[in-house]
């Protein structure tokens, strides 16, 4: 934490965390934790997200290292993608020959 | 002495060493020292209360005289009170409730660990349970530690200072009388002096990473709460941990 945001915040830096439910299942965002240092967020991570037997797994990443999109950008990220429904699968018939060989289940 | 009357006496031991312990660390709840700390003192409660809990179940089941752990935990008196009493003593301040989680965790840990052994298949099942919670009350009280001990030098201060005023106390986790002799040769609970050895190397490690120093071993010990002498404090805590159930009986919550 640098001096100047020590000075207007004595929180300790806050942190992400991520639980994986089961093995093999992605993490999943769960809220966040306040702590000093990486050992700590996890701890406290593991009492207030998963004490409830909610996780196999967690991770912590400090909120600060997180880069995400602005909302106001929704527009011109989002939204080009809505009108061109070429870009999803369904888009595309499948010819009839794929089509009865995947129904044959072969 | 019968097996069965020892094994009553043991269990109480046990639960109770958890119970006023789990009541004394629920005394944080809402003054944690932030958000996520108070939900952990409060998690590591309901920790040393449900493991009360179990074993005062058995306890009841054992005794077989129509009383049930309710009965056990709220109709006691101070005198029948089987807890060592470093566990009764006030919270203090944080540091406190961190070291002596730490004396009492470090204890447990190759305590029920040799416990899983016993002969006695539902103690053996309770001690296991406990054993992995008392895995994580160590590594929660030892990270503390490290970062109340080796931090600032006011918290350096404090929590030698705790470390110090508890000291004496350590010395009942490791009492031996001949209802646990007894024990030990009919359900092979276990001896205490390999229980010391490592709690003694487990309590010396973290205690040099911590920068702090290992009070004398040779000073005056405190006993006596096994036997049910109390310091003054037990008498309070029990007297609001017990008030409800003893003005209302048939309450139900």
């Amino acid at each position: 934490m640098s001096e100047e945001e020590h000075s207007t915040n004595d929180q300790w830096p806050l942190w992400e965390v991520f639980t994986q439910k089961k093995r093999g299942a992605p993490h999943q965002h769960a809220g966040s934790v306040h702590a000093p240092d990486p050992e700590m967020a996890l701890q406290n991570a593991r009492d207030v997200y998963a004490r409830r037997s909610e996780a196999v797994n967690i991770w912590v990443v400090p909120s600060s290292e997180i880069t995400a999109s602005n909302p106001s950008d929704k527009e011109s990220f989002f939204d080009p993608a809505d009108d061109k429904i070429y870009r999803h699968p369904q888009f595309y018939e499948v010819p009839r020959a794929a089509k009865k060989r995947t129904s044959s289940g072969s | 002495m019968k097996t069965k009357d020892a094994l009553f006496e043991f269990l109480l031991r046990l639960a109770d060493d958890r119970l006023v312990l789990g009541h004394r660390t629920s005394e944080w709840c809402g003054h944690g020292p932030i958000l996520e700390e108070d939900i952990a003192l409060a998690n590591l409660a309901l920790d040393h209360i449900g493991q009360a809990n179990n074993l005062l179940e058995y306890a009841a089941e054992v005794e077989n005289e129509g009383r049930d752990a309710d009965d056990l935990a709220y109709f006691r008196n101070t005198r029948e009170f089987r807890n060592i009493k470093m566990v009764e003593l006030p919270i203090g301040d944080f540091g406190f409730t961190i070291v002596r989680e730490l004396l009492f965790s470090a204890f447990n840990l190759h305590y029920l660990d040799r416990l899983k052994q016993t002969s006695d298949k539902q103690l053996a099942g309770l001690a296991s349970k406990a054993y992995s919670e008392t895995q994580y009350h160590l590594r929660h009280s030892k990270q503390w530690t490290l970062r109340l001990g080796d931090g600032t030098d006011e918290s350096h201060r404090r929590i030698q200072s705790s470390l110090n005023e508890l000291w004496p106390y350590t010395g009942e986790l490791f009492d031996e009388d001949e209802i646990e002799e007894h024990l030990v040769f009919e359900l092979n609970i276990p001896n205490k002096e390999p229980v010391r050895s490592g709690w003694n190397q487990t309590i010396n490690e973290v205690l040099e990473e911590a920068g702090l120093e290992r009070p004398a071993d040779d000073q005056y010990m405190q006993s006596g709460g096994r036997t049910g002498f109390h310091t003054e404090h037990l008498g309070s805590m029990l007297a609001e941990m017990q008030q409800l159930p003893r003005a209302y009986p048939d309450a139900e919550w």
